[in-house]
């Protein structure tokens, strides 16, 4: 009676425990990888180490002493990574069920928006963004800025949206037949059955893809220090640039690579596990 | 104009099919389709796979569009564009071969979501209403479950009071009994035999020639979007006339 899910959309594969295992091979590290990367981080220091000579103070000891900083660039990473995702979220949802909508105008334009944005680069909708949006607006007599992170973020969110757009859209197409036609038979209109019956079997199904576009989105945000925003990534480069030592350039980025595995491998395991978890049923 | 309320009384059909005609493309389903149920008849439409059972069926509750001719469903005319559907299928239930319960809700949540949501039924009420036909289909003490945790009679069981809870004044069996273990085939016609002891009227496709004869009031044999041949049970499966509906019955008998 329950039937697989059947969909043509990619976004949607990862129910499959064959096809689930991909959720962890999006994401840039595994956990052996994990292993290594500390590994290498030990090595490099040690390296390091040797390069420097007595006289220049201990590799560990300069990212010791840098790690209360990156700590603060590392939870700007994680504040627009929140944001993008709640605003994506959001836009997105109401996006999918425009494309699913009854009336063809709008079915066509939320179909044309999540195309544009789906398909278009990060960075590049980064860039528009930043340059794009105002720094700051007049709202009635007081003046509201908008710091380059808050940008940066509406930039992220666009992708977010058109992603979160097409899950939605998947997972309501996936959604067998017969569920509608047992909601018109008992005389439900097309939003209760909407809101009653197809979504609440729609987020089972989307909770593990959002998961891993989430972590997907965490690991792209250091892109916004190409733009000038002062998150993890830029303060490694002025950390590395103030400190002037070339033997710090491998570790430093190494521990920068840390910070993230340490926060995306834990959303990538306990994505896996909630797929299981509903393949069992 | 057909859309205004002529007012039924029992004595007349409470379906009436007059010509209905409906195709899918170049594929003519139904072609011609005329049929009387009075209010408390049972009814069971039998023929080969691809004569346009279910179509038909689901034309009576709107939830297929025709093309040509007339359906009243006690005296209101389905086949018009201002028909109210949702009125109107509040007057009929109807029960699928895949059950299509809603497998995050319990046994007793499906059966109350419509009456409570449409209807706008008291909680308290329906929820005595639905334990009550919990037990009418004899699965009191499932009431918790979910649709998943029940075998495929059950939850066509739980389909069926699922339907009745809306309190219709007709039901529609579409091969209820077509994806079920052949031991639980029984459990399920058992159910729906009571239905049609205590009046419900129903029109019913079905495969299962014995439950047919045994229930029905009048059976009609469809063929390529045709009534071909319809009479009493005991009359239709002895003294057929038609070259087809022998073959059929005798390829089923």
């Amino acid at each position: 009676m329950i039937s697989t899910p059947c969909t043509d959309l990619p976004v949607l594969r990862p129910f499959r425990l064959g096809a689930a295992s991909s959720a962890a091979s999006i994401l840039p590290l595994n956990g052996r990888q994990g292993v290594i990367l500390m590994a290498a981080l030990l090595v490099s220091v040690g390296i390091g180490e040797a390069q420097a000579g007595p006289a220049a103070p201990s590799i560990l000891a300069t990212i010791v002493k840098w790690t209360p900083l990156l700590a603060q660039g590392f939870a700007l990473n994680i504040a627009m990574s929140f944001l993008a995702m709640a605003i994506g979220t959001a836009f997105g949802v109401a996006l999918g069920l425009g494309q699913i909508s009854v009336l063809a105008p709008v079915r066509a334009s939320a179909w044309s928006v999540t195309q544009f944005f789906r398909n278009s680069p990060w960075l590049v909708l980064l860039f528009y963004c930043m340059l794009l949006l105002p720094f700051e607006v007049r709202i009635g007599n007081s003046l509201v800025s908008f710091p380059g992170w808050t940008k940066a973020t509406v930039g992220l969110a666009l992708p977010v949206m058109a992603n979160v757009s097409e899950l939605v859209r998947g997972a309501v197409q996936s959604i067998p037949s017969g569920q509608w036609e047992a909601c018109e038979a008992l005389a439900f209109t097309r939003l209760q059955t909407l809101r009653m019956v197809i979504l609440p079997q729609c987020i089972k199904r989307m909770t593990p893809p959002w998961m891993n576009l989430y972590a997907i989105l965490t690991v792209a945000t250091p892109l916004t220090s190409v733009v000038g925003v002062s998150e993890a990534m830029t303060l490694t480069g002025d950390i590395l640039s103030s400190e002037g030592r070339t033997e710090l350039l491998v570790p430093m980025y190494l521990y920068l690579l840390l910070w993230f595995f340490a926060y995306c491998y834990p959303i990538a395991l306990a994505t896996l596990a909630i797929e299981r978890r509903f393949q069992v049923r | 104009m057909a859309g205004a309320m002529k007012p039924w009384t029992p004595d007349q059909p409470l379906i009436r099919m007059r010509d209905v005609h409906k195709s899918f493309g170049t594929l003519t389903i139904l072609n011609g389709i005329s049929l009387d149920v009075m209010k408390g008849e049972v009814i069971c439409i039998i023929g080969p796979s691809g004569a346009g059972k279910s179509t038909l069926l689901r034309c009576i509750n709107a939830l297929v569009p025709i093309d040509r001719g007339s359906i009243l469903v006690a005296g209101q005319e389905v086949h018009d564009a201002k028909l109210d559907k949702l009125a109107l299928r509040r007057k009929v239930g109807m029960v699928f071969q895949q059950y299509n319960l809603f497998p995050h809700r319990t046994a007793l949540e499906n059966i109350m979501m419509a009456p409570i949501h449409v209807l706008k039924h008291d909680r308290a009420e329906v929820d005595a209403r639905a334990r009550s036909l919990m037990r009418k289909v004899r699965l009191d003490g499932k009431e918790s479950f979910y649709p998943g945790e029940l075998s495929g009679g059950q939850q066509q069981r739980v389909a069926i009071a699922r339907s009745l809870a809306m309190q219709p004044e007709a039901m529609l069996f579409d091969e209820v009994t077509a994806a079920l273990d052949p031991e639980t085939v029984k459990e399920v016609l058992v159910t729906i035999r009571d239905l049609a002891d205590e009046g419900m009227t129903c029109v019913i496709v079905t495969h299962e020639m014995g439950f047919a004869r045994e229930v029905a009031d009048q059976i009609y044999f469809t063929d390529r979007g045709v009534v071909v041949e319809h009479g009493p049970p005991d009359e239709f499966f002895t003294r057929s006339r038609d070259e087809r509906t022998r073959r059929f019955l005798s390829q089923i008998l």
